[in-house]
């Protein structure tokens, strides 16, 4: 099978900061994989170049074989990939079903009023249906926010921090929701994590950034042992065994 | 050649006028993020202090010289008086609501304001020309000006220089570069963001009375002189970018000498010209032409 | 909560199109006006409702006024039905023209972008002495749709038109609003980034609902033009467009038919105050606007609706 989202030689600084450094990576179809690394590391940079927010200053984007700089956020979410957001980007005076309802509008949804009530039952939204998205707990915002970037049924899911600034008993729930949503469809999932539970659960593959670089990628297991993983990204220091 | 000389001279006293207008109106908006309709009426009260005061002063019969210092004690007589007033009577209640909220309310500020001048002064409109004939006239080619434009020019440079010294050289005008970059960080930082609001609407205010205790003499004093003001200083400072002094300083020399060359070329087209000039600048540059970098949201 | 909209929009059009042949005049030229700015008003609740004031309105309503006006004028056409459609047409042209900058901006400089077109109509009708300057002209329309008018009796015809007009405007608004294109306006005007995100074009939403508002203006305009009998450049006046606003807040903009009653409440209150008080109308409506802003942000509207919806 061959790859969908390949990123080759990606660059990105801002004025001294470099946000990618020769950023390599090749995802498959269906492929799972978690983007670990400190604040700053390049993750989001990373999201934001992929869907067209930022464009790198030099190196390409493939999607499909589609060259995806130089399109605007609107566009490469036609072409299918779909993101969700650090912090909730939701319509807040609008309830929770309108959002949804909106974003299924979007997506030129055949019966859109069913389509939403359908995601409104799979996520467990379905109590929330009328409250404005604007006074929702913090973890629903999550969940909308999610639910809406799958509307779309994208080929290619961005989950920027998905379990961030939500209660430690409801993160597993929100994981489970989404990989139940695209469960069995082939759905290429890239997630930004600090969570290394949620990362080792869902992920059948992990990317380390730090600096800008990419300092490993592969199985869990491994890149969650590497040395320098556990140094720049877990914060263990070397000589803390002896 | 001494009708170009005219005609640029002209736009240079045009541009002094609207510079101290946009000067402080791009101050209050660059601090409190708040573009003030109030500043019309502001000017307005300018005008008709100076009017009156001034106009007592040489009634009471002392030198016509003192005029001139009567005009200065107008403005900064509505500066202390309605600054504090607008900004901690009305405006310090607002803050927070979104920024065209603050323009309607500085809206109905404006149409209070106007009606007040007219039941304080009444609807006859009130001439102070003394200040305007005393000093003379000087000779550009063949034509007669009045020194009075000059002063004008003068006091334009002199309160640009001003401000700009004590924003850029003085600790508190540091204080108000820092609160114009970023309210909440400055608040956390310790600087007393209500005391720099106060100054700030206050300074400004004092400016737009200058603006009419000068204008004062050129004009008839008469209720809606505030009206068609406004307009025109938004598109300055808007040309100029909102926030900027230099902004403001460029786009009253653009806009003073574009209408200078209507009004002697094309007269009918005169007001069109200054909105179609701001139009072209907010084309190639959208935000004006000094504008403040933009942070990132996702 | 069931939606009472389109009864009460036919029960108020039946009402008022009784009041035609019965009303007095001084309350068929009110009402008239109130309806023509109310029409304009709808403009306005459609761009809010996307989360954009226009303070420029007053550049369309002109438009609208003057395009009937010079129909009869110099067109030498006095069907009132075809200057209205001029005054809607040409508005719609120079929104379609105009809107193009304009759908890139938003919040301050929106307002004062749309402010300044307004003012460049107004200057140019201002230095116009073949338009009359400052004093504008007077308009007579001698017959609607072909059909010829007996005198006496055009105002009230007029105003039985622009009530069928304005509440068959006003249901269909009521429809786009309730649409998904009504809820993506509202999703504009709060988050256009995720808009973006989702697929669609922020841009082309934010054009549709300018020129729909002017043309709505300039509809209202050429109605204004009818009724008073007079075009004169105050209609593209800031001040003129800043009223526009003003009854947009008093009234709110949760319902169609919220402007009506605010305009009409606008033009009573003008009309009284015009008689007794000249001096102190200003100031009224500076201090209810800092009331409603204060205390009823909703707007008067949302005294109507106690469990009220955004």
């Amino acid at each position: 099978m061959s790859p969908i989202l390949v990123a080759q030689g990606v660059q990105k600084s801002f004025g001294a900061v470099t946000a990618a450094s020769d950023v390599n990576l090749s995802f498959e179809p269906g492929a799972v994989a978690g983007l670990i690394g400190a604040n700053g590391a390049g993750k989001t940079t990373f999201l934001n170049m992929v869907t067209g927010y930022l464009r790198p200053d030099s190196g390409s984007i493939r999607f499909d074989g589609r060259e995806l700089t130089g399109h605007t956020p609107r566009e490469i979410t036609g072409f299918g990939i779909c993101r969700s957001f650090q912090i909730p980007q939701l319509f807040h005076s609008l309830s929770v079903r309108e959002n949804l309802l909106v974003a299924e509008g979007i997506a030129a949804a055949e019966r859109v009023e069913e389509a939403t009530d359908a995601v409104l039952e799979h996520f467990g939204l379905a109590q929330y249906a009328a409250q404005y998205a604007g006074l929702l707990p913090e973890g629903i915002r999550k969940l909308l926010d999610v639910a809406m970037a799958l509307v779309a049924r994208p080929k290619v899911l961005l989950l920027d921090e998905p379990t961030s600034g939500v209660a430690a008993d409801e993160k597993f729930g929100i994981m489970d929701l989404v990989m139940g949503a695209v469960r069995g469809q082939g759905v290429t999932v890239l997630f930004v994590e600090h969570d290394m539970d949620i990362v080792s659960r869902y992920a059948a593959r992990v990317v380390a950034f730090y600096d800008g670089r990419v300092i490993a990628d592969g199985a869990p297991d491994r890149v969650l042992g590497d040395t320098e993983v556990r140094r720049y990204v877990i914060g263990e220091e070397a000589h803390a065994a002896a | 050649m001494s009708n170009i000389l005219a005609v640029l001279f002209d736009g240079v006293v045009y541009s002094s006028w609207l510079f101290l207008m946009a000067a402080g109106l791009t101050l209050i908006y660059g601090v409190m993020k708040i573009l003030n309709i109030a500043h019309g009426s502001l000017y307005a009260l300018g005008g008709y202090t100076a009017a009156t005061i001034a106009g007592a002063w040489l009634a009471a019969g002392h030198a016509a010289v003192g005029s001139f210092a009567m005009l200065v004690v107008a403005a900064l007589l509505v500066g202390l008086v309605m600054g504090p007033l607008l900004e901690r009577g009305l405006l310090k209640w607002m803050y927070g609501k979104n920024e065209v909220v603050l323009l309607l309310v500085t809206y109905a500020a404006f149409l209070i304001l106007e009606d007040a001048i007219k039941l304080i002064w009444g609807v006859e409109s009130k001439l102070l020309p003394e200040p305007y004939s005393l000093p003379g006239n000087f000779q550009i080619g063949t034509l007669a000006y009045p020194v009075y434009n000059l002063l004008l020019i003068a006091v334009a440079v002199i309160v640009g220089t001003a401000l700009a010294w004590a924003l850029y050289r003085t600790r508190q005008g540091k204080l108000l570069l820092a609160v114009i970059h970023d309210r909440e960080v400055s608040a956390a930082m310790g600087i007393n963001v209500n005391r720099v609001y106060l100054v700030t609407f206050t300074v400004g205010s004092m400016l737009a009375g200058l603006g009419g205790a000068l204008t004062a003499p050129m004009i008839a004093v008469s209720p809606g002189i505030g009206v068609e003001v406004i307009v025109l200083s938004f598109a300055v400072v808007v040309v100029g970018g909102l926030g900027s002094l230099g902004g403001a300083a460029l786009g009253a020399l653009m806009v003073g000498i574009v209408r200078s060359l209507a009004v002697r070329y094309w007269p009918e087209a005169e007001l069109f010209t200054i909105y179609l000039v701001m139009a072209m600048v907010l084309i190639a540059r959208p935000k004006g032409l000094f504008s403040a970098p933009e942070a990132r949201r996702i | 909560m069931r939606d009472r909209t389109v009864p009460a929009l036919a029960i108020a059009c039946a009402a008022l199109l009784a009041a035609a042949p019965l009303a007095p005049q001084w309350l068929v030229f009110l009402l008239a006006l109130a309806l023509a700015k109310g029409m304009v008003v709808l403009g306005l609740v459609l761009l809010m409702r996307t989360g954009l004031v226009s303070f420029g309105q007053g550049l369309y309503f002109g438009l609208g006024a003057y395009a009937a006006a010079l129909l009869a004028h110099r067109g030498g056409i006095a069907d009132a039905a075809l200057m209205i459609v001029a005054g809607a047409a040409c508005a719609a042209a120079v929104a379609a023209v105009l809107g193009l900058l304009l759908a890139r901006y938003r919040e301050i400089f929106f307002a004062m972008l749309s402010l300044a077109f307004s003012m460049i109509l107004y200057g140019a009708l201002v230095k116009s002495s073949a338009l009359g300057s400052t004093d504008g002209f007077n308009l007579h329309a001698k017959g609607f749709a072909g059909i010829a008018l007996a005198a006496g009796t055009e105002r009230r015809l007029f105003y039985a038109v622009s009530v069928v007009v304005v509440f068959a405007v006003a249901w269909l608004l009521h429809r786009y609003l309730a649409s998904h294109w009504g809820r993506l306006s509202a999703a504009i005007r709060d988050n256009e980034l995720r808009v973006e995100y989702l697929g669609a074009s922020v841009y082309r939403v934010v054009y549709v609902n300018y020129v729909a508002a002017g043309a709505l203006a300039g509809t209202g305009g050429a109605f204004a033009a009818l009724a008073v009998g007079h075009v004169d450049p105050e209609t593209a006046y800031w001040t003129t467009s800043g009223e526009f606003v003003f009854i947009a807040i008093l009234g709110g903009t949760g319902n169609v038919l919220a402007p009506f009653l605010s305009a009409a409440l606008f033009e009573g209150l003008r009309t009284v105050a015009n008689q007794y008080a000249p001096n102190v109308w200003q100031m009224t409506l500076g201090l209810a606007m800092l009331a409603i802003i204060m205390f009823l942000p909703g707007g008067l509207w949302t005294l109507l609706r106690r469990r009220g919806a955004p």
